[in-house]
């Protein structure tokens, strides 16, 4: 049997078009338009995947761990729906503004307050601020080894795993004994759909709240300075043409006197 | 103030040839030093590194080149790389520690920073030295490339971060260059460490490599199927280029991983990118920026694309690629009468 902690992150709907995207300069973060959804980060998505994987051939109990508001219970209700065993929301105002060293670190607190977990999943990147480093970080901080852009895992007889890491040139494929920390991405696989039973079971979950009585806090390391969104210069010169067949002679043309073709 | 002093990049190479991200960091580097009026220096971990990787790097402007080779280094692992660029601190104590953000450097530099209890800030697009702390400015996009945020670690040494590829220009090459080269033993027990590489499989790319191509070919979520990339790879054969896709055709199967443009999948260069189905995700747009010429066929004018595109063609991609294939054929057909006349 082998525990599996997954941390996940509900961030604000990265599918918003660029036009509707707008930040607030002084809160230093993005301002959310009118009826825009909070989702799950897409790579903690992935990583809740991966867990259910290894349950569909393993004895697992799989554990989510969120760091966020109180409205990110309803990610971590998804993830139950998806297949998690449990979960588990750390909030508190001295949570709020963490980098991802005060992130990475909290998170750390809570797996060891958990205990006893063979792996650790995480998203290779949150869909926010884009960071990269909670991952690798908490294992840093639980001093297990890791290894991180996973996009296929195999158990090795409770004792190690052995994963495909995605690199430049094709894969690399190592083997990490346990307990491990592995980081994925969307190669790992489509994340299942929950059904409407089980989406309708986990709404009655109870998830529990950490604070910062029940965890130490950590000061960050990373400040952000400034936050803006670039200015786009409408330089785009659309062909036409009678109909679509003839735009497309004419984009061709049009090329080929740039020398581009 | 702080005992440290220098600039350190971390060097990646492929067989006797330097990586261009290396020749990259030695630039950002050399820019960083100047203004710290400090050394820069390169570090290589491998096994039976070349000589020539060392002196190319002087030549491509590092005043000193750390080797630190073993057989414990011949494949990348983690738990061996951050032990012995950990050491490497600890002996040398930079002001600086710069990595690419490559697969070497998301692996390694977040690791690293939380072991030397420093910040570290991942695919930065620029670096500068704040004139009066001497703290390192690191800028980035955030929010899928929505935003640029800049950030800064006031407590923590080394000064760290991740360099995007091709964002900076090499230095030119200067092979008068003189510089030093120091063996450095990491100590390091093959047995202690955690994990082991137990095989490599190579992605077969069929024709050009997309990072090298001059063209490219790019579908989306607009395509709906795996179909539709044969007259994709139709046109980037006529064109001497390469075929790459936006997340959601890998995702859903519909092409390989390794066609994958964008912020967590490759980023390209080329004259010519053409954006077939596709919305234009910020995401998307962060492995695009380097292209030089961007059209873009898409049937929803609102498509984000056509915010950064310089050409484009609103309507229904099938109409429209047909006829742009059978022109561009027979406008380059023309040519090569042309010049066959001219023989």
């Amino acid at each position: 049997m082998i525990k599996i902690a997954v941390c996940v992150k509900q961030i604000l709907d990265p599918e918003i078009p660029a036009k509707a995207f707008k930040i607030d300069p002084e809160a230093k973060r993005a301002i959310p338009p009118q009826g825009a959804e909070f989702v799950i980060s897409d790579y903690d998505e992935s990583a809740v995947e991966a867990a259910l994987k290894i349950k569909d051939s393993y004895e697992t109990k799989i554990t989510v761990i969120s760091l966020g508001p109180e409205s990110a219970k309803s990610t971590i209700r998804r993830c139950i729906a998806m297949g998690a065993d449990e979960g588990i929301l750390l909030s508190d105002p001295l949570f709020d503004d963490s980098d991802s060293f005060a992130t990475a670190f909290v998170l750390a607190e809570a797996i060891k307050k958990l205990g006893d977990f063979g792996l650790i999943l995480c998203g290779r990147q949150e869909g926010d601020w884009d960071a990269g480093q909670v991952g690798s970080g908490i294992a840093e901080l639980l001093g297990i080894p890791s290894a991180t852009m996973v996009g296929k895992i195999e158990v090795k007889n409770g004792k190690a795993v052995i994963v495909e890491r995605i690199v430049s040139d094709g894969r690399e494929i190592v083997e990490v004994p346990l307990p491990a920390l592995l980081t994925v991405g969307s190669e790992i696989g489509e994340a299942r759909y929950p059904s409407l039973r089980r989406i309708r079971d986990a709404s009655k979950v109870e998830i529990p709240t950490w604070n910062a009585e029940n965890i130490a806090v950590a000061k960050s390391k990373n400040k952000m300075l400034t936050l803006f969104v670039p200015t786009r210069e409408d330089r785009c010169e659309f062909i036409q043409g009678e109909n679509p067949e003839e735009a497309g002679s004419n984009l061709a043309v049009k090329l080929s006197q740039a020398k581009l073709i | 103030m702080s005992e440290r002093r220098g600039v350190v990049i971390v060097g990646e190479f492929s067989e006797a040839n330097l990586a261009p991200i290396t020749t990259e960091l030695l630039a950002i580097g050399r820019r960083l030093a100047g203004q710290l009026g400090q050394e820069l220096s390169a570090v290589f971990i491998g096994n039976e590194i070349s000589d020539q990787v060392t002196s190319e790097a002087i030549f491509f402007g590092a005043d000193r080149v750390y080797v630190i080779d073993a057989p414990l280094f011949k494949d990348y692992l983690n738990d061996s790389y951050v032990r012995a660029l950990e050491k490497l601190d600890k002996e040398i104590m930079p002001e600086v520690l710069l990595l690419g953000h490559t697969s070497l450097g998301r692996d390694v530099a977040p690791r690293l920073a939380f072991r030397l209890d420093t910040g570290v800030t991942l695919d930065c697009i620029d670096l500068s030295i704040d004139a009066k702390t001497k703290l390192v400015e690191k800028t980035k996009p955030v929010y899928g490339g929505n935003a640029i945020a800049k950030y800064i670690c006031e407590e923590g040494h080394p000064q760290m971060a991740t360099v995007r590829a091709k964002v900076v220009s090499p230095l030119g090459r200067d092979a008068s260059r003189s510089g030093e080269i120091v063996a450095f033993d990491s100590g390091l027990d093959e047995v202690a460490m955690r994990g082991k590489v137990v095989g490599r499989v190579k992605e077969e790319v069929a024709g050009v490599k997309l990072e090298d191509a001059d063209v490219v070919i790019c579908g989306g979520r607009g395509l709906g199927g795996a179909e539709p990339f044969e007259k994709l790879r139709e046109l980037a054969g006529s064109l001497n280029g390469a075929v790459g896709a936006t997340r959601p055709p890998c995702d859903a199967g519909w092409c390989p991983y390794h066609y994958q443009i964008g912020l967590t999948g490759k980023l390209i260069s080329p004259s010519l990118y053409i954006g077939i189905a596709l919305s234009g995700s910020s995401q998307h747009q962060a492995g695009i920026s380097g292209c030089k010429t961007i059209v873009a066929i898409n049937n929803d004018p609102e498509a984000n694309i056509f915010g950064i595109a310089h050409y484009g063609v609103i309507a229904d991609y099938q109409k429209v690629l047909p006829s742009f294939i059978e022109k561009c054929r027979e406008l380059s057909s023309r040519k090569d009468d042309r010049s066959n006349y001219f023989d």
